[in-house]
């Protein structure tokens, strides 16, 4: 076949205006040609004879009149066993492997294969000759880390098929045929261990999407208690910067109860990914006693690599939760930062001079957002079982203001919303969640009417400090001061979380709703005080317990003797109180 | 031989149009004109309409000025003989000193793979408190001094420069003050370190597109540098007027701007250059120390914005001391465990009972009378004030923390502190003496008492009492 060749007329930043001749795709995948430096671009408008190409690299030395080769096919990326553990950019290039063969830099118009076609997997067969087969219906499985990883029928074949043959049980590559299919017209079908699939298309290769309700436990006292995940659920991180996005993101990367974590690092430091990287492989998860990094992949296109790419990372990042998702596996994606992924079509739109909308953005802002909470979900497959995506992503909203329209459609779209503020964050209360403008949709493990009393506990010690901010302390009632105590006490023993301390960083659900509990209890105790200093001075103290408690081991003799003297301490004063009345 | 090209098209802004062929995208151009000669950059081609960038800015620009394309992009010279030398935003000389033709090395290269990044392990000591104890600097870093101008902020540079242990220090002026030119060579030429210093210095005086390229200068040879072993550290101030650059570029190419004028591609292009900021797994590290003065001291305003998006925290700079809300180093957590057991605790707690001290402040600024705890709160704002935060104090991290304890001794209980009852154990200056002379621990009581007699407020002396009376009788 004649290859597909244009001819470059216009180059601006990251984008090529093309000249071509035969018929060309809208995004499908080109490459221009600049000595033996093939870089990949993608097709994103088509006017007469002009397309026009974002390059997925550097276009520093493209000139007009060079070329560039159409493929024909769209941007995809490469399923099959191997992927776990693989650390990506956003075009599913490998970069340990790119390290080893190009040294300390990014080359530039570079493609490796994005799985080993070396490394053999132990194949079981899960059909036979003559059964009939549809799309994401699994052939075979093979083991991978910890999972069974399901051989499927790939999911662009549409229609029925029939098994002409299965490979038997035994070592085999990515690339050996392991099953012929046979389609209704009699045409005959090789199927391998792996297939491509466009990053931009949904995979819906399910029975039906199920609404969300099962909880997704984090270990984030404030998020599972408080503002909760569900599996299958969205949920949002907008803060400003250094608010601690990324770090609560990178805890609940250790510490979520889901078979899999995808990590997208879209547009932000090198250096925050790589502590991930670093650290995975030694860490231990305690669900399994294997290493956190087998459960893990990491896409990586951070600020400083191609713009385009980081378009498409998110893409990426969200196909590959899709298909494990197609296991019946639990699969949590967190992206980072969402708004950098906006910012990229930002730019582009800038250079298609597209009109623009608020903050430049493009008019399709708020649809692209949709569409890809959208991919999130959790769905019943045709065998029956279930498996879920759920999609976390952090917003860094300029001059961290949420009214911006990133922000604002994802607040559309998601189920819950863990706005962080720079008020907490400033005072080092971590994790700076905002518990006053949070939301959730979903349902906590912990019963709603406790949720919702502690909650009032919070809104009504905000307001009485607000008061004692105008009328002084001295202006305010012992009865309205004990009020704030008890919500400060809430929040620096429950709401706050030390992630620096292995124990302290992540609670467990039994742990949460054991301490939960006493703080309830502790809330709704009526506490009569001599005065305010006395007020102060009991807090003070059962908080410092607390906090001693928060970093015992759970269930631990220990713990036990901290909780005694903690109830101890909180008989003492309701009795004291009784014996005032 | 390249072709010349006599007949520009157009002058708008600091970019010209010439109508050309075979011309590469980002390649480099030079325009000779009645006041001399300045290089261009090719930033958009159509056709054969191709627009150029013009560093010394287009004023005085004929249209039949000539064009001369050189066939490649922007280089830099990269040798040892650097050292001690000083260039302008083009890479020339400005001292006098003859050009440097060694070896060329093109500047704003392809990014590090994260593959091969490491985790930042090496704290880089300032001796000032407010660096040391509560926002730790570390090698490969990249940190900004967000500042109104005015501040001391070069002056905090050059402090920093002279006491970090680095290799070498590259320093890249944009639209520098001359006069802060001549006292950053001035304070290292004093210090005897302007031998193990390379200068690209715009100043304000000359075009603003022509400090466009320092960065990128400044961080290629950084580089170098750095994948040669040295440990080098890079100054670039100011990175607002950088960005100012950029903009007035953009809006000479009518692109929509997405914020206040500045581009929306504002954040990527600072970004590729914060990123070059790395430390080499086997040989040396680039850290970047950069100013962003904030106009209006506004730090929503883009420039600040999405520098503190970009860097690995920041230090405020204001009333001359480096505030401790807002500033943030994030690589800290990397080296504050390994240094003394109490680092993290009084980091953390020291800054929770300052941002208390401040609501009391505040409260006694509007005239309400204050409670105990509020009078001890103050007390303790004012001494770690004039202890921790002054820029004058000049003590290793170790005195500091010391200090923290004493500070904290002198005003607040214990229990008060919030800090973990082991740590308070081991480090309570009070209590520290009393295991020594072998006593039990009533007398904390009397220890605490003490300050609070000295502070004047009667009703909170008062309280104080009642309340520990109180206490002992619940035991
Ligand atoms: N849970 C936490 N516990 C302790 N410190 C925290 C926590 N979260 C954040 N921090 C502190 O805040 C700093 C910034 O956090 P982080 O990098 O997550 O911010 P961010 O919101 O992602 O910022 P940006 O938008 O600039 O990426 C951290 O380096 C750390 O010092
Ligand atoms: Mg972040």
């Amino acid at each position: 076949m004649k290859k597909n060749v244009g001819t470059i007329v216009g180059i601006n930043g990251n984008m090529l205006t093309v000249r071509f001749t035969g018929s060309i795709t809208q995004n499908e995948v080109g490459f221009a040609l600049i000595g033996d430096e093939r870089l990949k671009s993608e097709v994103i408008r088509i006017q007469n004879d002009r397309a026009f190409l974002q390059v997925f690299e550097s276009t520093k030395g493209l000139r007009v009149g060079d070329s560039v080769e159409f493929t024909g096919e769209l941007l995809s990326v490469a399923l099959g066993p191997g992927l776990l553990g693989q650390i990506y950019d956003g075009l599913q290039n490998p970069l340990p492997q790119l390290a080893e063969e190009h040294g300390f830099f990014l080359p530039r118009g570079v493609v490796l294969e994005a799985l080993s076609r070396e490394t053999r997997w132990h194949f079981t067969p899960a059909v036979k000759k003559g059964d009939t087969v549809i799309k994401a219906m699994p052939l075979g499985h093979v083991p991978e880390t910890q999972f069974s990883h399901r051989i499927m029928v790939p999911f662009y074949l549409e229609g029925e098929y029939t098994v002409l043959s299965v490979a038997d049980e035994g070592d085999y590559t990515i690339e050996d045929e392991i099953a012929v299919l046979q389609n209704e017209k009699g045409g005959k079908i090789s199927v391998s261990m792996t297939f491509e699939w466009p990053v931009k298309l949904p995979i819906d290769a399910y029975r039906e999407k199920i609404l969300p309700t099962e909880p997704l436990t984090t270990k984030s006292r404030i998020i599972d208690t408080f503002f909760p995940v569900a599996l299958g659920g969205t949920y949002c991180i907008p803060g400003p910067f250094g608010a601690g996005k990324t770090v609560l993101q990178q805890i609940t990367s250790r510490n979520a109860e889901v078979d899999i974590v995808i990590i997208a690092a879209c547009g932000e430091r090198a250096g925050e990914i790589v502590e991930t990287m670093r650290e995975f492989p030694e860490l231990i998860d305690p669900r399994t006693g294997k290493s956190l990094m087998e459960r893990t992949i990491i896409i990586a296109n951070t600020s400083s690599m191609p713009v385009a790419a980081r378009e498409a990372s998110v893409y990426t990042a969200t196909t590959l939760g899709e298909y494990y998702r197609q296991m019946g596996l639990n699969v949590l994606l967190l992206a980072d930062s969402t708004s950098r992924w906006a910012q990229a079509m930002r730019e582009l739109s800038g250079r298609l001079e597209e009109i623009p909308g608020e903050e430049a953005f493009p008019a399709y802002l708020e649809s692209r957002i949709a569409e890809f909470y959208e991919r999130a979900g959790l769905v019943e497959l045709h065998s029956g079982d279930r498996g879920s995506l759920t999609i976390g992503g952090t917003v860094s909203p300029a001059g961290g203001n949420f009214e911006e329209p990133v922000t604002q459609s994802t607040l559309k779209v998601v189920g819950a919303f863990h706005g962080l503020s720079r008020e907490r964050s400033n005072a080092r209360r971590f994790p700076a969640i905002d518990p006053l403008e949070s939301w959730s949709k979903y349902e906590s493990f912990i019963d709603s009417a406790a949720i919702s009393r502690a909650r009032k506990f919070l809104r009504t010690g905000a307001e009485v400090h607000q008061m004692m901010m105008v009328v002084g302390e001295e202006g305010t009632s012992i009865e309205d001061f004990v009020v704030y105590l008890k919500s400060e006490f809430l929040d620096s023993v429950y709401l706050q979380q030390n992630a620096f301390n292995d124990v302290d960083a992540a609670t467990s659900p039994e742990r949460q709703k054991y301490v939960f509990d006493l703080i309830a209890t502790v809330l709704g105790t009526s506490l009569g005080f001599a005065g305010k200093d006395e007020a102060r001075k009991f807090f003070t103290d059962l908080r410092q317990q607390f906090l001693d408690w928060n970093v015992l081991e759970f269930e631990s003799d220990a713990f036990a003797a901290a909780e005694k003297k903690i109830r101890a301490m909180i008989e003492g004063i309701a009795d004291d109180e009784e014996n005032l009345q | 031989m390249k072709k010349i090209y006599n007949k520009i098209l157009s002058i708008a802004g600091n970019v010209i149009t010439v109508k050309a062929e075979d011309v590469a995208y980002e390649e480099l151009a030079e325009i000779t004109t009645r006041r001399g000669r300045s290089l261009a950059q090719v930033i958009k081609i159509e056709d054969d309409i191709v627009s150029l960038q013009v560093f010394a800015g287009s004023r005085g620009i004929a249209t039949n000025d000539e064009v001369r394309f050189l066939g490649h992009p922007m280089q830099v010279s990269f040798s040892d003989t650097m050292l001690g030398r000083i260039f302008n935003g083009s890479g020339v000389p400005r001292d006098g000193g003859p050009s440097i033709a060694d070896e060329v090395i093109p500047i704003a290269g392809p990014s590090v793979n994260p593959a091969k990044r490491i985790i930042p392990k090496r704290m880089i000591r300032t001796n000032i408190p407010m660096i040391d104890v509560f926002n730790s600097l570390v090698a490969s870093q990249k940190l900004p001094i967000f500042s109104v101008s005015g501040e001391p902020y070069n002056e905090l540079l050059a402090r920093i420069a002279m006491q970090a242990e680095v290799d070498m220090i590259i320093l890249g002026g944009i639209g520098l003050k001359f006069d802060q030119y001549m006292y950053f060579k001035n304070v290292l030429e004093d210090g005897g370190a302007l031998s193990r210093s390379i200068f690209f210095i715009h100043t304000a005086s000359e075009p603003i597109v022509e400090g466009l390229m320092v960065p990128d200068l400044a961080l290629a040879v950084a580089e170098k540098f750095a994948m040669a072993g040295r440990e080098v550290l890079v100054l670039l101030t100011d990175m607002t007027n950088f960005s100012d650059a950029l903009k007035e570029i953009a809006i000479t190419m009518e692109q929509v701007p997405s914020n206040r004028g500045y581009p929306g591609d504002l954040y990527s292009q600072l970004a590729s250059r914060y990123e070059k900021a790395v430390d080499f797994e086997g040989a040396g590290a680039i850290t970047v120390l950069a100013v962003t003065t904030m106009p209006g001291d506004d730090v929503t305003h883009p420039v600040p914005d999405n520098t503190g998006y970009i860097t690995e925290g920041q230090f405020y700079l204001r009333n001359g001391r480096i505030e401790p809300f807002g500033s943030l180093s994030r690589l800290k957590q990397q080296v504050n465990s390994d240094t003394r057991e109490d680092h993290r605790a009084i980091m953390d707690g020291m800054i929770q009972l300052y941002a208390q001290y401040q609501e009391s402040e505040e409260k006694r600024a509007m005239g309400f009378r204050m409670s105990g705890w509020d009078n001890k709160l103050l007390k303790y704002g004012k001494l770690f004030e004039g202890q921790m935060m002054d820029l004058s104090v000049n003590i290793p991290l170790e005195e500091a923390l010391d200090r923290g304890w004493e500070i904290l001794a002198e005003c607040f209980e214990p229990g008060e502190t919030g800090l973990r009852s082991e740590l308070v154990k081991a480090f309570w200056p009070a209590e520290r003496q009393e295991t020594t002379e072998g006593k039990p621990a009533p007398k904390t009581e009397q220890g605490e008492a003490a300050p609070s007699e000295k502070e004047g407020g009667r009703k909170g002396d008062a309280g104080e009492k009642k309340k520990e009376k109180k206490t002992k009788k619940k035991k």
